[in-house]
C-alpha cells in the first residue's frame, strides 16, 4: 500500500478531501480547512453575486489547497459538460468532481448521464474525479472510460446516515485501478475511519465538518479518523469471531481450589 | 441593445463586449475565479474584449462559491 494518495499522477499529503459546502462564512471555512490538514478542496460555480465578500479562491489557496471544482447542481451530462469547462476557465484548472444528479429529493446521481458526461469530459482532456451511486458495475464503467478516480457515496448528500452498504462499498475498493474515494454520507468520525478501514484510498466530505456545532474541532477529529482508519487498515485487523478467544495463556493457570 | 445577463433583462451599449457584460454583472473582470458562457458555450478569457455580444444572447457569469 501506498503511503502517499496519487490521483493522476499528483501526490496528496493527505487523505482527507474537504468539501467547502455549508460553512456559515469563509473565516470558519478557512479554520477548519487548515485544522482538515486537506491539500485538496471543492469549490462550486454560480452567479456573480455583487453583494459577495471576501474570495474563496484565496483563502483555500492560501491554506495550501489544490481547487477541485464541481458541477454541484447540473441534472444533464450537456449542463455538466458545460459547468466544468466554466471552471476550466475560471481556475485554469482540468481537474472536476463530475456531479450529475437525477432526483433533488436524494440528489443520488444520474448513472446514465454521468457516464456519458464523464466519456465527454475525459475525450476533451480533463481529469475527471465522478460522484458515482455505490454500484460496482458503474464505477468500473467510470474506471473504464477513464477517470481518474471513484467517488462512491456512502449514503445520500448531507444526510449523515455513514456508509449504507458496506458490501458493495468492498467489491469497488477489490475490483478498482483507480483511487477510490467515499464520497457524501459521512455524518462523524467513525464514519469516515469505517470507509478508510474497508479500503478505500480517501474520504470526501463535506456536511459533516460545515455543518458541526465546531466545525474546526470537527476537521480534526476527520484528520484524525482518516488517518487512524488508514493505518488500521494497513496493519492488518484480527479476523471477526463468533466466540471468545482468550489473549492470557490457558496452559499454567494454578489450581486454587 | 438588450441581452440576459444573469437570468435578467439588461441594456448594454451597442456592439457592446462579452467584458462589458462580465462588468455589468458586478464581477471584477480580471479576477481569477470567474467564467462566461453565451448561449450555453464558454467564452474563453482571452477572447472577452474581441467578441461582440449579439442582440437578446443569455449570457451567463459565473465565478466562485462554496460549495460539494
Amino acid at each position: 500500500m501506498a503511503d502517499r494518495l496519487v490521483i493522476a499522477d499528483r501526490e496528496f499529503g493527505s487523505r482527507l478531501v474537504i468539501g467547502t459546502g455549508g460553512f456559515r462564512n469563509l473565516e470558519i471555512m478557512g479554520e477548519a480547512v487548515r485544522a482538515s490538514g486537506a491539500d485538496l478542496a471543492t469549490l462550486a460555480l454560480r452567479r456573480v453575486d455583487p453583494s459577495a465578500r471576501g474570495s474563496i479562491v484565496e483563502v483555500l489557496e492560501k491554506a495550501g489547497c489544490m481547487l477541485l471544482p464541481n458541477t454541484a447542481g447540473c441534472y444533464t451530462a450537456r449542463d455538466a459538460v458545460t459547468t466544468a469547462q466554466l471552471a476550466r476557465e475560471a481556475f485554469d484548472t482540468d481537474w472536476v468532481k463530475l456531479e450529475v444528479i437525477g432526483d433533488d429529493r436524494t440528489l443520488l446521481p444520474d448513472p446514465v448521464e454521468l457516464l456519458d458526461a464523464a466519456e465527454q469530459l475525459v475525450a476533451d482532456g480533463f481529469t475527471v474525479l465522478p460522484y458515482t451511486n455505490d454500484d460496482p458495475i458503474l464505477a468500473r464503467r467510470l474506471e473504464d472510460a477513464g477517470c481518474a478516480a471513484v467517488m462512491p457515496l456512502g449514503s445520500p448528500i448531507g444526510s449523515g446516515m455513514g456508509i449504507n452498504n458496506t458490501y458493495n462499498l468492498r467489491l469497488i475498493v477489490e475490483q478498482s485501478r483507480v483511487p477510490v474515494i467515499l464520497d457524501a454520507g459521512v455524518g462523524t468520525a467513525s464514519d469516515a475511519a469505517l470507509g478508510m478501514e474497508i479500503g478505500c484510498d480517501a474520504v470526501l466530505l463535506a456536511s459533516a465538518v460545515s455543518r458541526a456545532e465546531d466545525p474546526t474541532k470537527m476537521a480534526e477529529a476527520m484528520r484524525l479518523a482518516v488517518e487512524a482508519g488508514w493505518k488500521a487498515r494497513a496493519a492488518g485487523r484480527i479476523p471477526r469471531r463468533l466466540y471468545a478467544e482468550a489473549s492470557t495463556p490457558t496452559e499454567g493457570v494454578p489450581e486454587l481450589t | 441593445m438588450r441581452i440576459v445577463l444573469n437570468g435578467e433583462q439588461r441594456e448594454l451599449s451597442e456592439r457592446a463586449s462579452v467584458r462589458e457584460a462580465v462588468l455589468a454583472s458586478g464581477a471584477t473582470g480580471e479576477g481569477r475565479g470567474v467564467a462566461v458562457a453565451i448561449d450555453g458555450e464558454v467564452v474563453p478569457r482571452g477572447r472577452w474584449d474581441e467578441h461582440e455580444l449579439a442582440e437578446g444572447a443569455r449570457v451567463e457569469v459565473v465565478q466562485a462559491v462554496q460549495g460539494g
